[in-house]
């Protein structure tokens, strides 16, 4: 009998497969092309980064505009102590970055040297990074240009 | 939502908060507190017709962490029960609507949170878009200094404070409801909800105008809270109170804000408000709690005294 052992194979998989959908999925897809990629709300607003539905009404939400990788700070918080995992390793702004052609601001890093060097107001330009990947993080942080 | 079938009212309540509890883990912590909050009303848990919690499996680090806070509740024989990843008022508010249903006259409510043992400011940042947000770890301080800086820019607050460091606290809240004449018989003094309403917007922190809080201001109005003679405000950061004061109308009315514990700290408020309006102190209090970055999401109840 001992020769008879049933025996079966045990392969430990994860077996879901994650997808960011069709709209955000373009937009990713988009940061790794260097290009930004909103969408026209329900009330005409461009929101960056292209969201599936309307913020106010739920909608379903199809039309891709492209926006500028330029654009101004609408409202900054000054980080003194970078966390791991921040977008950068020495002080730096949070922003909402509204860009040239989006009327929706987002949130990223802006890497100003001091709070004095930032505003609301002021004109910033996005840093990419040299490998892309289709990831938000393509997207290093923001320099004021003035 | 308001004009309720049968009236709910907060028949007792107990509350535990420190700076940084250093031994006793979340059901423990918790235990003392559900007991006494309790023993307050004369309940035992077999008499509860529904349990209700507000935490963060996040704080704790593994998944359906609040099945175990379940211990210091007693769930045998089975009970009725549920839970929310939100502040504990917004569990409150899913028990008044069970309430309604007529076969269940008393619910007990609790929150729990032990955040001192992490890093708060980057374990909140899991609850944001995963996608185009939380990869950028973005701390609740900084994003809360959005919120002053666009406060400022707005012109409309005079003097609004700095934001400083998240607050961090380790407790718990327990508060018992009970309906109609179920709650006069459990006590001389009821604090009747009269109204309470939760409004949520959008995630991204930029479709919002961070300078007011329209789902606040909605809340209110659904809950009835006009003439309200003063408010209980969760206010995880200082700026806030400006910002709510504004955005309710309340005036110069008396206003008592507090951050407490995350997931805990709205509970409490209307637990506190609920302890005025059975002092007798105030006759119609407007309770308010927060969840989520810069006021994204608020519930906002009234209580009222009287028989």
């Amino acid at each position: 009998m001992t020769d008879d052992v049933l025996s079966a194979p045990h392969l430990v998989e994860y077996t879901y497969t994650r997808s960011t959908g069709p709209v955000i999925g373009t937009f990713l897809t988009g940061l790794r092309d260097k290009e930004i990629v909103g969408i026209r709300g329900a009330d005409g607003r461009v929101i960056v980064p292209a969201i599936d539905y309307d913020p106010v009404t739920s909608e379903d939400l199809s039309e891709y505009v492209p926006v500028a990788d330029t654009g101004v700070v609408t409202t900054w918080s000054w980080n003194d102590k970078p966390a791991k995992g921040q977008p950068l390793d020495k002080p730096f702004a949070w922003a909402l970055v509204k860009l040239d052609g989006a009327d929706v601001a987002f949130l990223a890093a802006v890497d100003a040297g001091s709070p004095d060097a930032i505003s609301t107001g002021a004109k910033v330009k996005a840093r990419w990074r040299d490998e892309r990947v289709g990831s938000i993080t393509d997207l290093v942080c923001f320099e004021v240009t003035q | 939502m308001r004009g309720f079938q049968r009236p709910v009212a907060i028949v007792a309540s107990a509350s535990f908060e420190t700076p940084a509890e250093p031994a006793r883990n979340e059901v423990e912590m918790l235990l003392p507190v559900i007991q006494k909050a309790m023993g307050e009303a004369g309940l035992t848990q077999q008499d509860v017709g529904f349990t209700v919690s507000g935490s963060s499996d996040y704080l704790q680090g593994f998944p359906f962490a609040f099945v175990g806070a379940l211990d210091a509740v007693g769930a045998w024989p089975p009970i009725r029960e549920s839970h929310l990843e939100m502040d504990g008022a917004f569990a409150l508010a899913e028990a008044i609507a069970v309430l309604q249903h007529d076969n269940i006259d008393t619910a007990l409510v609790y929150a729990f949170a032990r955040p001192s043992r992490g890093e708060l400011d980057r374990t909140l940042a899991l609850q944001l878009d995963p996608y185009t947000v939380a990869p950028l770890n973005p701390d609740a301080r900084g994003l809360a200094g959005l919120q002053a800086q666009a406060m400022r820019d707005s012109g409309r607050y005079a003097d609004v404070p700095d934001v400083p460091p998240t607050y961090v606290a380790d407790g718990a809240t327990a508060v018992v409801l009970a309906v109609g004449d179920r709650a006069r018989e459990l006590t001389a003094t009821p604090a009747w909800i009269t109204g309470i309403d939760h409004r949520i917007e959008a995630p991204a922190l930029g479709v919002r105008d961070l300078t007011t809080s329209v789902s606040a201001k909605r809340a209110a109005e659904h809950a009835g809270a006009a003439g309200a003679d003063a408010a209980w405000l969760h206010t995880p950061y200082p700026h806030q109170e400006l910002l709510l004061r504004e955005a309710l109308g309340l005036g110069d009315r008396p206003v008592h804000c507090a951050a407490g514990p995350m997931m805990v700290g709205g509970l409490e408020r209307f637990a506190a408000a609920a302890r005025a309006v059975a002092a007798g102190e105030v006759t119609k209090a407007l309770a308010h709690a927060t969840s989520g970055p810069c006021l994204q999401q608020n519930v906002v109840g009234v209580l009222e005294g009287g028989k």
